[in-house]
């Protein structure tokens, strides 16, 4: 399916999911940085720093003499809670930790929605974190439901915590790339993966 | 206290995906844990979690959420045709769903093997002081 979309539209709508804080919109930046010289987002340490879906066109991106057009569609980390007390802790105001968690929810609602309107995703995991979190199991269920081709990324590679094997045990029947998209390592397998998973 | 509310997959059977979503997360909303009988789809569960982010509030900040499912067996082709044949005929009630409110259940730790509810204790309750007769 992706295979011919590519022949036909050049341009493949490329989705990054996953949960609040592991990584989606560095992983983002850094293709976009690479390929287009501009970023996608501003990232944070304070959860749902992303709280609209970010399009960046045009993204062209180069591997081993080939060549792919994507349309990269950075998306808010979904949760199943949103607590504004949270990001009072990272001494945020009330009203302006009302306002971030109110933001979040609807945030939440828009990248779902986009589940829709995505041709292949990178769905980014913290490695450092367990993954077999119910959100996770959630997104890797719906897009396996709409036939969407999954690229598990297994982000933050650079730290001690850091567990590949959990992730691929966790996720057996996909194929997972592990990085670290703020330190960009592990970049080329990263775009290996991609273009293979495309390919299929 | 905790309160468990089992919900057998005969209570959801006639329900539409939205009303099955809303009877579940008036029971959560109630402080209570939803230990339901089978699954949701994935379109339901991400519809779970829009509905969660709507109704989020003061007083509900959201749900914990988890579901148990047997392995998919790798066996015969004939035994998988007869396990989704089955599906057809009286639905997915393999599994269970659990669905906390975030105000009580703290976290719902998932291991291939093994859950564990880890839930927020609550604060005790202070004592009444007397007071004295003079």
């Amino acid at each position: 399916m992706i295979h011919q979309l590519f022949q036909t539209k050049k341009k493949i709508k490329l989705g990054f999911y996953g949960p609040p804080n592991a990584g989606k919109t560095t992983l983002a930046n850094r293709i976009s940085k690479d390929w287009l010289g501009e970023e996608v987002g501003s990232v944070s340490k304070i959860p749902h720093e992303t709280r609209s879906v970010s399009v960046k066109e045009a993204v062209v991106i180069k591997h081993k003499g080939k060549e792919m057009g994507f349309t990269l569609v950075d998306t808010p980390g979904i949760a199943t809670k949103i607590d504004y007390e949270e990001f009072m802790k990272f001494k945020m105001k009330e009203t302006e930790a009302k306002k971030r968690a109110k933001e979040a929810t609807e945030g939440v609602i828009e990248a779902i929605k986009w589940l829709d309107d995505v041709d292949c995703v990178c769905v980014v995991l913290d490695s450092a974190e367990n993954p077999y979190s119910q959100v996770n199991i959630t997104i890797i269920g719906n897009l396996a439901a709409r036939d969407i081709p999954v690229l598990i990324v297994a982000n933050k590679i650079d730290l001690k915590r850091s567990n590949i094997k959990k992730v691929e045990a966790a996720f057996p029947q996909y194929e997972v790339v592990g990085i670290s998209a703020m330190k960009g390592k592990n970049m080329e397998e990263f775009y290996e993966s991609l273009f293979r998973l495309i390919k299929k | 206290m905790l309160t468990l509310q089992y919900v057998q997959y005969a209570d959801l059977e006639n329900m539409n995906s939205s009303q099955k979503i809303k009877h579940l997360l008036s029971i959560v909303e109630e402080g209570k844990i939803v230990l339901m009988q089978g699954r949701l789809t994935p379109e339901e569960e991400t519809g779970l979690i829009k509905e969660t982010m709507i109704r989020i509030k003061k007083a509900f900040k959201g749900i914990q959420l988890c579901t148990i499912y047997p392995a998919e067996s790798s066996g015969h082709l004939f035994g998988k045709m007869r396990k989704e044949l089955a599906k057809i005929l009286v639905g997915n009630q393999e599994g269970l769903t659990i669905i906390g409110p975030d105000s009580i259940v703290k976290e719902i730790r998932r291991d291939p093997s093994k859950i564990q509810l880890l839930t927020i204790d609550a604060p005790n309750k202070p004592s009444k002081k007397r007071r004295s007769r003079k």
